[in-house]
């Protein structure tokens, strides 16, 4: 077990090389890559390894990159890229068919303002926007997250019960390019973490055909084999929690962290590095006497609705953090947190931090103090004047 | 006896045993992209090929899930993809020491105009792969739109008084990348098709073979008479038969007589010329032009005209 000082894109890189290692023995690791602030560093620092029996592609374009890792995965190798925003737009249609083939690609998403009008800062908008594809995500807060969700993501999107592509998220700049210490394991511990790559459908030597025309009934079935498979990434990822456990004496985060929760009246629930300032946040006031928690949602997709409700039950008033707009509707998180939280509760949404606005220990309990002093919830409160 | 499947041509002991196209395909009677794939069944004898195909007439020709009418392992990708796909694929077989083939079957929608970075890109990385550019000269798959292969005077769809604007040069653009071998293939002419295919198969790095492939729907023309009309193409210079190796040295495989019975007779045969009323007057300043650069680039000083 060694120590690094690396950013989360580095750290994301570290991996990636890891799990391409630890594919040796298996068909290999393959990449296609392509900068795009703030995910540059990633794959930048993935060109520089010497991974044995690897290929990382250096395309044209975000299009290609995916394409790459999609003939990669269908050919049975691991699989990994990075992008940003409109990187990720641009690659979209691919990642449709990468979830739709069930080739288990790990993506490394430094969140980022879509434009233009140009903006480069964090905002979870880019990868909110492919939520309904059928990508696992997760989001993280701080680097050594970064790292094990990378590693871990290899794990859950090769399990044969899952085999669906995994998107882990960092705030872009925020995380992306913030230098922290992480721990980081030999390749001897991720060799035994890692198994070795098994895509039962990869194109082998008999004739069959990827991708071909479905009819009504044949898309209404796979899409449910997709759902459902999604959906057991649940349990899966607690089984490689304990055996993530096993292998690095460090735990892997929960997918949703609940923090100071216990006899909470008030929640905050956000995703990403808001989720780490609300936790300050939380100590501060909790100092004061006021009985807050916070919950910082990691699995977005699938959604642990049961876990988020059962966190909330006790909970009267539930203040949710969007880092992202749907225009016309409101906060992604505070949609989705208003659907399952259930009657007789307070919630409010609050969009902050968007184009990157540095959302602050401040404004966390400026909302703190807007949704105590509410009868009823209203629309979505989007907070302007963050730089 | 395998003889009804494969048209006409006759299978040998050196060729794939079972046809790449297998019976129960989707394409349109007298599709040239059908003609293609049997002379590339015989090309490929023993070698293990996987194909990639964007979307694009061969994206139907399999029909549906979960049978297939491709005889080998086939994956379908977005529009713009398969050299991309085809690159991330052969990366993995070299990785693991194994002789697969991959190739690109692309309509030229896929490859003139939505695919070209993509196209480009892998080009210019020379990757292992074979890129096969199918012509019909439009979006046949979406009813018959004008892409920037059609000719002038076509009328298409989308331009249904005929196409104002001549047709792209891809060779000329795949030349520029200086890949290892590129080469144009008439289906007309089965013996140079089948030789420069295996060519094609058995260079390293990237390969392009431009075939023009009659679309009876789109060039309302009799399906019997795709191959006719290749013929008749290559006889009168409309398409030149030629390979570029590395980018540089150009050879002419078959010499045209440049006949303007045969021009006049290839338009007369599809109605997709009627209404723009380009003869073969309009067209044939156009060819001499492109076979004098063809001339000079092969290093033959022979007039484009044979007088």
């Amino acid at each position: 077990m060694g120590v690094e000082l690396i950013s989360a894109n580095h750290a994301a890189a570290l991996a990636a090389t890891l799990a391409g290692r630890a594919n040796r023995n298996g068909r290999g690791f393959c990449c296609g890559v392509y900068p795009i602030t703030p995910a540059t560093d990633c794959m930048e620092y993935l060109c520089n390894q010497e991974i044995e029996k690897s290929k990382v592609v250096r395309v044209e374009s975000e299009h290609s990159a995916m394409g790459v890792c999609l003939g990669s995965a269908a050919a049975g190798a691991r699989s990994f890229t990075t992008t940003s925003s409109n990187g990720l737009a641009y690659m979209a249609e691919n990642c449709i068919t990468v979830a739709n083939l069930r080739l288990p690609v790990v993506m490394a998403v430094a969140n980022r303002t879509m434009g233009p009008p140009w903006n480069i800062w964090a905002d979870h908008g880019d990868s909110l926007m492919l939520r309904d594809l059928g990508w696992i995500q997760l989001y993280c807060a701080d680097n050594q997250e970064v790292f094990d969700t990378v590693l871990a993501a290899f794990r859950l999107g090769e399990d044969s019960r899952v085999m669906m592509p995994v998107m882990v998220c960092m705030d872009g700049f925020i995380l992306s390019h913030t230098i922290a210490q992480i721990n980081v394991p030999s390749q001897e511990v991720v060799d035994g973490f890692l198994p070795v790559t098994a895509i039962p459908h990869q194109l082998g030597a008999t004739p069959h055909t990827l991708g071909q025309i479905e009819v009504a009934h044949q898309v209404a079935s796979h899409r449910q084999q997709h759902h459902l498979a999604i959906i057991s990434a649940l349990d899966v990822y607690g089984e490689i929690q304990d055996e993530f456990f096993g292998a690095t004496s460090r735990r892997l985060a929960d997918p949703v962290v609940a923090y100071r929760m216990e006899d909470a009246q008030t929640a905050i629930v956000s995703m990403g590095t808001i989720g780490a300032t609300a936790e300050r946040t939380v100590d501060e006031l909790r100092e004061a006497g006021v009985r807050i928690g916070a919950l910082r949602i990691r699995m977005f997709r699938p959604f642990p609705a049961a876990t988020i409700q059962k966190l909330l039950a006790p909970v009267a008033r539930v203040a949710v953090i969007d880092r992202d707009i749907s225009l016309g509707y409101g906060g992604v998180l505070g949609g989705e947190i208003g659907s399952i939280a259930g009657v007789g509760k307070l919630v409010q949404n609050y969009v902050a931090g968007i184009g990157g606005g540095d959302v602050r220990r401040s404004h966390i309990r400026e909302i703190i103090e807007d949704i105590g002093g509410r009868e009823t919830a209203g629309p979505a409160q989007i907070m302007e004047g963050l730089i | 006896m395998r003889e009804p499947i494969l048209s006409g041509i006759v299978q040998t002991e050196q060729d794939r045993p079972r046809p790449l196209l297998r019976p129960g395909s989707s394409n349109c009677g007298g599709c040239g992209m059908s003609n293609i794939l049997q002379l590339l069944s015989h090309a490929i004898a023993e070698r293990d090929v996987r194909l990639v195909i964007p979307a694009c007439c061969g994206a139907i020709t399999a029909a549906t899930y979960p049978q297939s009418a491709f005889d080998v392992p086939t994956i379908l990708t977005t529009f713009a993809s398969a050299p991309s796909v085809a690159t991330g694929m052969s990366s993995v077989f070299r990785l693991n020491n194994e002789d697969t083939r991959v190739i690109c079957m692309a309509g030229d929608g896929g490859t003139y105009d939505i695919g070209m970075a993509t196209l480009s890109a892998a080009a210019e990385r020379n990757e292992d792969i074979l890129y096969i550019c199918y012509d019909n000269e439009i979006y046949g798959n979406t009813g018959g739109q004008r892409s920037s292969a059609t000719p002038l005077g076509a009328a298409t769809t989308s331009t249904p008084k005929g196409k104002q604007e001549i047709k792209k040069d891809i060779m000329a653009i795949m030349a520029a990348h200086r890949i290892p071998y590129a080469a144009t293939v008439s289906i007309a002419h089965a013996a140079d098709a089948v030789t420069k295919m295996r060519c094609a198969l058995d260079t390293g790095g990237f390969r392009f073979l431009h075939i023009l492939s009659p679309c009876p729907t789109g060039w309302k023309s009799e399906p019997a008479m795709g191959i006719e009309l290749v013929r008749l193409a290559v006889r009168s210079g409309l398409f030149p038969v030629y390979e570029i190796f590395n980018g540089e040295r150009y050879v002419i495989n078959i010499e045209p007589d440049f006949s303007d019975e045969a021009l006049a007779m290839y338009l007369s045969l599809q109605r997709r010329f009627r209404k723009s009323g380009i003869t073969e007057a309009n067209l044939r300043p156009q060819i001499e032009k492109h076979w004098n650069g063809l001339r000079s680039l092969s290093g033959r000083i022979l007039p484009a005209r044979r007088l």
